[in-house]
């Protein structure tokens, strides 16, 4: 069996009530690893685009497209983890209780880290990072360790195919 | 524009899809509809005395006749009921359209009285489901749902329907064409992949066909029967399988699995080349999975992409409906020599052949072999349990038998009334039932409809005492420590030697008769074929035959739980 990976698919699918219970529950009912989902509406009203990122060995893998495919509201299944794509995440990061030495690290965080300082208080900060589930991941991390008082809040990935640009 | 209600435009739309029978049990979301249904006569309505019973009637009604099963129940309970039948038919892929009521859509959400959410609660067990929320989309999702339950690989569609949705007035129309984007079934076949197994067939030295239920379902026995014939592959079958070849046939060795006949399973564990057709490859039949077929490249042939390559590692997968890919097949293939191999089959087939212990009065074997003797046509279905075991075992099916039971589920419950469906559906055929006095007692109150639609069903009710099957696991694998399955006595009843056992309840023979059917006893060998004559002369009203039991009698062989398919217990 190959080794565990984090995989990427995208999903049309009909714009319905009840079709993301359908899609969360097929995976809870086969125990089959959820590791984000997001959803939101396309161009076209009746129909919803799913970027889903689940971490699972290539049979697994193979199944849950298979399983996906045959659901009567699901239009198409897109497996994106090959593919040149692009992707991003938005995540949020409230600091609380800093101090002024706290935020001048917080802006070099940012700026390092290609985030925004979106919002300030007297002892707060709020930072936006839009950037790959992996590099948000690293800068979770790295706030964990440096400060003790946050809050974050992620979005869950959305990835769409590249035109031209070779890179993910 | 000529308006109708919602009511009125499913009446049609059951019409337009060829509908003559329906399953219906009412309620206060579904009272018009019945109403419609009273005013009417081109279809025959029948009420069954429970809604669990209800869909295994549309359900034994849909696999005897290749139709839809349609069901209609109410809101709430009679919408929770019907679960276990729809999963059911989920499991073998039988097509189904259930509808069930819903209260109006301004309670929905409310906690109003009746009101669940019963889209939400199938949703794991059904092909497919959804609430009607405006009256304008009401002719397009009847129209889906028939195509949706009959195509690809079958299964249970559930509608439900808001009152107020069927009240309103709207099209009158039934759509003629259907186009679901998302759902698009396989209809060809990969030529390059089929030509690609048969040069496996024909090079092999110990090839094997091994047919699933999907054969059953696709109705392609006859071509199955002649691709084999042809090729003189010889044939082994899952339960849901039997009948794929005549039984009686030389190439038929046997079912195999759990309690699949050795020979069967031995094969299975020598093949050099496994070609299976419509199967899922359940643990069932597989045993252990890395001691399986552990020598064979594998075809498999399934309507369902998802059920390849799932359990086991297959070499070719052919994604295709049994019959159009048995089409080309009976095309292609030519006689292969299998003589060494089929002599090396018969010698497991003599070595230790299918048989069971003869007994001093009467066993589970002669009760089926008189009952393959009675009747030149018939119709079997089993309940859930060692009887079920014993009739997949033993008994012989050809063009003119078919064999149904609940085989991915195993629901207890299920053969009585898929027995009644399948009466319904095939007036002319005999129609005998097997069950076990444990799951005859979970819908005997469908003797009411049996007697009132004058239906002359047979069902024979193996009367072991117990609820054999979890007592034999106990009698083999826990000291003989019979917890909950004596139905004598209270379910932890422990043996004291000189204590009376209580007489059985119910007493089955009376039961019957105070519903107005024809009630038997059998205790001995002799009495059997005068009992199947008394039944069969029994044109308008079901007989009940009870058959006294040894709770002693083992179903064998059987493989070890968690073991290699090679490795059985045979007695
Ligand atoms: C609805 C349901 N409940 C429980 C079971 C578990 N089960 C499988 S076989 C069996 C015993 C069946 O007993 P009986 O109907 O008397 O048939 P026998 O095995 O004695 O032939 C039970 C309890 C089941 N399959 N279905």
């Amino acid at each position: 069996m190959e080794k565990l990976r984090k995989r990427w698919l995208s999903l049309y699918v009909e714009n319905q009530i009840g079709v993301l219970s359908k899609i969360s529950g097929l995976f809870s009912g086969k125990s089959y690893n959820l590791d984000s989902l997001t959803v939101g509406t396309t161009e076209d009203a009746t129909i919803s685009r799913m970027t889903i990122a689940t971490v699972s060995d290539d049979e697994t893998f193979e199944q849950i497209k298979k399983q996906l495919n045959r659901q009567v509201e699901i239009i198409k299944v897109i497996d994106m983890t090959e593919m040149f794509i692009k992707m991003k995440e938005i995540l949020y990061v409230k600091v609380k209780k800093c101090t002024a030495e706290d935020k001048t690290s917080l802006f070099q965080i940012a700026g390092t880290f290609k985030g925004r300082v979106i919002d300030y208080g007297r002892d707060s900060l709020l930072l936006e990072f839009v950037q790959t589930g992996a590099k948000n991941d690293a800068v979770i991390k790295l706030m964990k360790t440096e400060f003790h008082n946050i809050e974050v809040v992620r979005g869950g990935s959305v990835g769409i195919e590249s035109i031209s640009v070779m890179d993910r | 524009m000529k308006k109708i209600s919602g009511n009125k435009l499913l009446i049609k739309a059951l019409k337009e899809e060829g509908v003559d029978t329906i399953f219906g049990y009412p309620g206060a979301t579904t009272i018009d509809l019945g109403d419609e249904l009273y005013r009417q006569d081109d279809i025959r309505v029948i009420l069954p005395r429970h809604e669990q019973a209800l869909v295994h009637e549309a359900d034994g009604y849909a696999r005897t006749t290749g139709k839809v099963g349609v069901c209609l129940v109410t809101s709430g309970p009679g919408a929770t009921n019907v679960v276990t039948g729809l999963a059911t038919a989920n499991y073998d892929s039988v097509p189904l359209v259930c509808f069930t009521g819903q209260v109006p859509r301004h309670l929905i959400g409310n906690d109003a009285f009746q009101e669940v959410d019963i889209v939400g609660i199938t949703r794991s067990i059904t092909k497919y489901g959804v609430t009607v929320r405006n009256r304008d989309d009401l002719g397009r999702i009847i129209k889906e749902a028939f195509y949706i339950a009959r195509s690809g690989r079958p299964g249970p569609v559930l509608i439900d329907l808001p009152k107020d949705v069927m009240a309103e007035l709207g099209k009158a129309e039934y759509p003629t064409e259907v186009n679901i984007r998302g759902y698009k079934p396989n209809t060809g076949v990969h030529i390059g992949q089929l030509k690609k197994s048969i040069k496996l067939l024909h090079t092999a030295k110990k090839p094997l066909f091994l047919i699933g239920g999907g054969i059953n379902i696709a109705w392609a026995n006859g071509l199955f029967t002649e691709f084999a014939r042809k090729t003189q592959v010889p044939v082994v079958t899952t339960i849901m399988g039997r009948g794929g070849i005549p039984t009686e046939d030389p190439l038929f060795v046997g079912n195999l699995g759990m309690h699949g006949a050795y020979a069967a399973n031995k094969a299975v564990a020598e093949s050099d080349l496994l070609f299976s057709i419509g199967t899922r490859f359940n643990d069932r039949i597989t045993g252990k999975l890395d001691k399986f077929a552990p020598n064979a490249k594998i075809v498999h042939i399934d309507i369902d992409t998802s059920s390849i390559s799932r359990n086991i590692q297959v070499d070719i997968p052919i994604v295709a409906n049994a019959k159009d890919a048995l089409e080309k097949l009976v095309e292609y293939g030519e006689p292969c020599d299998t003589k060494a191999w089929r002599d090396e089959i018969r010698g497991w087939q003599e070595r230790q052949p299918l048989d069971m212990r003869k007994h001093h009065t009467m066993g589970p074997k002669d009760i089926l072999d008189v009952m393959n003797k009675e009747f030149e046509k018939l119709i079997v279905v089993s309940d859930v349990g060692q009887h079920q075991m014993f009739t997949a075992q033993f008994t012989q099916l050809d063009e003119k038998k078919q064999m149904i039971m609940s085989g991915g589920l195993g629901t207890m419950g299920y053969g009585f009334p898929a027995g009644i469906g399948a009466q319904l559906g095939n007036p002319d055929t005999p129609v005998v039932i097997i069950s076990g006095d444990g799951g005859m007692q979970m819908n005997i109150q469908e003797f009411a409809t049996a007697v009132l639609e004058e239906l002359p069903v047979i069902v024979c009710v193996f009367n072991n005492m117990f609820l054999g099957m979890v007592r034999q696991w106990q009698k083999l694998f826990y000291g003989k420590r019979y917890g909950m399955t004596n139905l004598r006595s209270g379910a932890l009843y422990r043996e004291s030697g000189s204590q009376e056992m209580p007489r059985y309840t119910p007493d089955f023979v009376k039961l019957a008769e105070s519903y107005g059917a024809q009630g038997i006893r059998v205790e001995k060998r002799e009495e059997i074929a005068q009992a199947f004559c008394r039944a069969k002369e029994n044109k308008n009203t079901p007989t009940l035959i009870e058959f006294v039991i040894d709770p002693d009698e083992m179903v064998f062989p059987m493989v070890q739980p968690g073991g290699a398919l090679d490795d059985m217990i045979v007695d």
